[in-house]
């Protein structure tokens, strides 16, 4: 560009700019005198009105929380509920002398220095005829304490608000979750409208994932107040509609019984009605307790269950994930019989270890039984629980087919159980390790993957839909913690119906002979669970698992004792029964529980229970 | 070069004080101006306080900060602005990502960095450096600005816009978007581009809507038609519109507003003092309030207009702009025309940050007034 065209062009700018600030000016000056106009019409116009308003503008809008819905397992047993609990509130315009009743106070009932600043802090800004609590909580014997006192200090009041408690406490932690304290994040995501004048909301479990039921709709009433601003009466109400209530699927009784068996293990037991999806027990320990994060929980407790060994905050059932180990093999029997990678009755000689065919290195996968099982068809191999049965299958069948015929029973994916943030767990394929890994899929790992090890991963919720399904003979359920809806308000009830997929196999009879194999597990002479099964009354089809444990990170400091017991092996359990027409389905996970066949008595007391209490 | 109606701005333009305050960079008209509106602002604190010397000392010590930080920007040399414009761009939108990552919550958004000194709220700067940005970029293109030029600027304005308004502070980001984009329109965009990209925008406004959420649905909803929801902005608004309404011509005297005396107005201090000041001094006071506005803008744009250079042009242009977008917002919010998102009364509401932008927004318009005179001498 020229120096000239610069210049000219300089100077077209200068001209341009102040054309268009007078543009700007004329359009300010106009859009002044728009707001003066609207200004006019409020203040000439409807003068009269608004006038007439603010004579009588004694009117204050006050907002009215809904209750929130109550949690009810399937028997009508509360699970969460709403307790009156008392604050001591004080309105100083009533106080005579407010040193000598807060010194009188601190007598009866305890004051930290926190609660005194923060009142005195109050003092300062709030109107003298509002209320300002002092001490919120009260125990009962502070209460009574303070009635019997109550004479002497006149302006002092004991205030009864509804605030959210878990009976159950540790037992349902992970499943009901709990309700805290509304912070800015939770603002994000709700209709603040709906929120005025409520404290808490949803955070975990069911109280966050049917927070929308729970809450209910807020409602405001309008008060007359005199010139001071105290309430005189109250004008018109539109009444807060209180939250709907839940009824689960869960029993609490073998819920406490699932929990107890499990005994000092961490890990997770999950029941599901395989027709239903019903969820009737879910077991995650150790738990922690709820109520503890209602009101705000102490640094000190927070920082004591974040730093136990054993994560009680974890929910292990949904977020845990773990190698399935041998639970694995009465699906993937069903892939090789399904998939003709074998016969039903087709054998194999088992002698305690397998060779990858073609593969020079002479790598010995080993059986966990080091002399061999001998010959092995599918039902002495989900019996015994052969590896080398398994090698052979996964070598024939290979990754992919095993990965497509496993997908169908859900693994890998999330089960869309009605609580958030479920993990999906991994089931391997030469594509997924692609994407993951960026590296081909080596032979050697489809042998690993055939005793569910390697890369492998479920969760235990996503163990006990499987072996519902398998137990429905293909019916493929969500499970569902929910049963039903109840609307307080017009009596209603919400049902949601069952949800399945279908799993077709080509033969249904090839269910018939993974039945008997796993009824095998239980009761056969040799099976891996047969300690559980000789004193039973009815026939239960299982399927022991045990997975290896692969260390502690090693920046992590435990002493001896405890890395030792955290480096023996998980032990797995799945089961239904009674074999004929099963009711329940159930799969254990127990954290260093060395065993699988140690689970067994869980699955088979819970069955039993279910038997007697629901079954004619 | 002095034209007629610089004398008429100027008219003691010869004398000592006026000498004096040159040397100062202080441009006395403006000056003037300001001085009269905040004495007018302290009067209202006062009265929506409820009469409290406690509010009063803290507002009079702010002012005090404003107007040292006001000083001491109008001694910054134009040129200094024009230098440093891009570097501090690009710190301030460092320090957006880092308070959308590490910031302090307050009052309900992510807006504050703890610097453990000062707390620090950088998208209250980002309302002078978008500006300084945008015309630091388009003063040395070709004029009239070309596609590609007007498209770069976007992506400066709406860098920041979308930060600020992740955090969440809709006002904030508003009002940096307005900035932004009055730097455009001073500096030369053609009326076609700019009615071609409104009328595109107003289209594009029901694709979004479809991508939106139920809640945030449910929000914007709540921002065009307050009734929604009764027990917040809703509420805010009768209360506010009952409150002007009946100050009615002459008002009903300073301190004798019973809307605002008697606690029925929220936020009466803050955002919405200026219903307190419509129900104390009436329309008359309208009047006399706006045309103080008035003579600020309108002083604001002719230093711009007669500033040396592009830069100087566009960032007085674009500042003034922006300070009259902050009127008409809260007035246009308290009186229930446009929705409640919030942005102050400048200079009146009670308040620390947004007074020292804009005393800072003050300073470079003096920096920008006094540097042109020294020149022309």
């Amino acid at each position: 560009m020229s120096y000239r065209s610069h210049v000219s062009d300089h100077s077209h700018e200068a001209s341009t700019f102040k054309f268009r600030a007078i543009v700007a000016a004329v359009i300010c000056l106009l859009m002044l005198l728009g707001l003066l106009t609207r200004l006019a019409w409020l203040q000439i116009v409807d003068y009269a009105h608004f006038s007439d308003l603010s004579e009588h503008n004694r009117i204050r809008l006050m907002e009215l929380p809904p209750t929130r819905g109550l949690i009810y397992d399937r028997n009508g047993v509360v699970l969460a509920e709403n307790k009156p609990t008392f604050h001591l509130e004080i309105i100083p315009e009533q106080v005579d002398d407010m040193e000598q009743t807060l010194k009188g106070l601190a007598e009866i009932v305890t004051i930290s220095e926190a609660e005194l600043e923060r009142f005195k802090e109050q003092l300062k800004v709030r109107r003298s005829f509002q209320r300002i609590s002092l001490r919120t909580r009260l125990s009962e014997d502070e209460v009574a304490r303070l009635a019997v006192n109550r004479h002497r200090f006149p302006g002092v009041d004991i205030n009864a608000r509804l605030s959210r408690f878990y009976p159950q406490g540790e037992t349902t932690a992970h499943v009901v979750g709990y309700v805290g304290r509304i912070n800015q994040k939770d603002l994000t995501v709700i209709d603040e409208g709906n929120y005025r004048g409520t404290t808490h909301i949803g955070k975990t479990g069911l109280e966050k994932y049917y927070e929308s039921e729970l809450h209910g709709q807020v409602g405001r009433q309008n008060v007359e107040v005199n010139a001071q601003g105290r309430i005189l009466r109250v004008i018109d109400k539109v009444a807060p509609i209180p939250g709907n209530d839940l009824t689960l699927n869960l029993d609490i009784e073998l819920q406490r019984q699932a929990e107890k068996a499990l005994g000092d293990l961490a890990g997770a037991v999950i029941a599901i009605e395989p027709h239903t999806g019903a969820v009737v027990v879910f077991v995650s320990k150790p738990g922690f307790d709820p109520n503890l994060f209602v009101h705000g929980i102490s640094h000190k407790n927070y920082d004591a269950l974040r730093h136990d060994i054993d994560k009680p905050l974890f929910n292990r059932a949904i977020f845990g994930q773990y190698p399935p180990g041998s639970t694995f093999k009465p699906f993937l029997g069903l892939a090789g019989i399904e998939q003709r990678s074998f016969g039903v009755r087709e054998s194999i000689y088992c002698k305690g270890h397998y060779l990858l065919p073609g593969d020079d290195t002479e790598r010995k996968y080993r059986d966990w039984k080091k002399e061999g099982h001998g010959t092995v068809d599918l039902t002495k191999a989900i019996e015994q629980s052969c590896d080398v049965y398994f090698y052979e299958l996964a070598y024939r069948a290979g990754i992919d087919h095993m990965h497509d015929f496993m997908a169908k029973f859900g693994f890998g994916s999330r089960t869309g159980i009605d609580l958030l943030g479920e993990r999906k767990g991994i089931l391997p394929s030469t594509e997924w390790k692609k994407r993951t890994h960026g590296r081909v899929w080596y032979p050697g790992e489809t042998l690993i993957a055939g005793i569910g090890q390697g890369y492998m991963l479920t969760t235990p919720v996503q163990l006990a839909v499987a072996t519902a399904a398998l137990a429905s003979r293909g019916e493929k359920i969500v499970p569902r913690l929910l049963k039903e809806v109840h609307n307080t308000q017009d009596g209603t009830v919400k049902k949601r119906e069952p949800s399945r997929t279908m799993i077709e196999l080509h033969q249904e009879s090839h269910w018939d002979v993974m039945f008997n194999a796993m009824k095998k597990v239980v009761h056969g002479t040799w099976g891996t669970a047969r300690a559980t099964g000789w004193s039973m009354k009815f026939k239960m089809a299982g399927k022991t698992g045990t997975a290896q444990v692969f260390g502690i990170a090693q920046d992590e400091e435990y002493d001896e004792e405890t890395v030792a017991k955290k480096l023996r092996d998980h032990g797995l359990f799945i089961g239904f029964g009674p074999v004929e027409d099963p009711v329940l389905a159930v799969a254990v996970v127990a954290e260093n529980g060395e065993h699988g066949s140690r689970m067994a008595p869980i699955a088979r007391d819970l069955i039993k229970r279910y038997m007697e209490k629901y079954a004619e | 070069m002095q034209s007629s109606s610089e004398q008429f701005f100027d008219s003691a333009y010869q004398s000592k004080l006026s000498r004096f305050l040159q040397v100062l960079h202080i441009d006395p008209v403006l000056l003037a101006g300001l001085l009269v509106l905040m004495a007018c602002g302290l009067g209202i604190l006062y009265s929506a306080s409820d009469g409290s010397i406690v509010v009063i000392q803290r507002q009079v010590i702010r002012l005090a900060i404003a107007f040292a930080v006001m000083f001491f920007v109008a001694q910054i040399p134009q040129h200094q602005l024009y230098l440093w414009a891009p570097w501090f761009f690009a710190l301030g939108i460092i320090l957006l990502v880092l308070v959308l990552v590490a910031g302090d919550v307050g009052k309900g958004a992510q807006r504050w960095l703890n610097l453990y000194v000062i707390r620090f709220q950088p998208s209250e700067m980002m309302k002078l450096v978008t500006p300084m940005m945008i015309a630091w970029y388009l003063c040395e293109k070709p004029f009239p600005p070309k596609v590609t030029s007007l498209f770069i600027s976007l992506v400066l304005v709406v860098l920041p816009t979308m930060l600020i308004a992740k955090q969440p502070d809709l006002g904030t980001a508003l009002l940096v978007a307005t900035a932004g984009f009055f730097v455009v329109f001073f500096g030369g965009i053609r009326w076609r581009i700019l009615f071609g990209a409104i009328f595109l925008m107003l289209a594009l406004i029901p694709v979004l809507w479809q991508f939106m959420h139920d809640y945030q649905k449910q929000r914007v909803l709540t921002l065009f038609d307050p009734g929604r929801d009764p027990l917040g902005s809703g509420y805010h608004i009768i209360q506010s519109t009952i409150a002007i309404g009946s100050g009615g011509i002459y008002g009903k005297g300073w301190l004798n507003g019973t809307q605002s005396q008697l606690d029925f107005l929220p936020e009466r201090t803050t955002d919405f003092i200026y219903a307190v000041f419509a129900e104390e001094f009436g329309i008359m006071g309208a009047i006399v309030l706006l045309s103080i506005y008035a003579f600020i803008i309108i002083r604001g744009l002719y230093i711009a207009a007669n500033a040396q250079d592009s830069f100087g042009r566009l960032l007085a242009g674009s500042l003034s702009m922006t300070f009259f977008v902050y009127l008409f917002v809260n007035v246009g919010m308290v009186s229930g025309i446009l929705p409640v998102v919030g942005v102050p009364l400048p200079l009146v509401s009670y308040g620390g940050t947004s007074m020292v932008t804009l005393m800072a927004a003050f300073g470079m318009l003096m920096s920008i007034s006094t540097n042109r005179r020294l020149v022309a001498k």
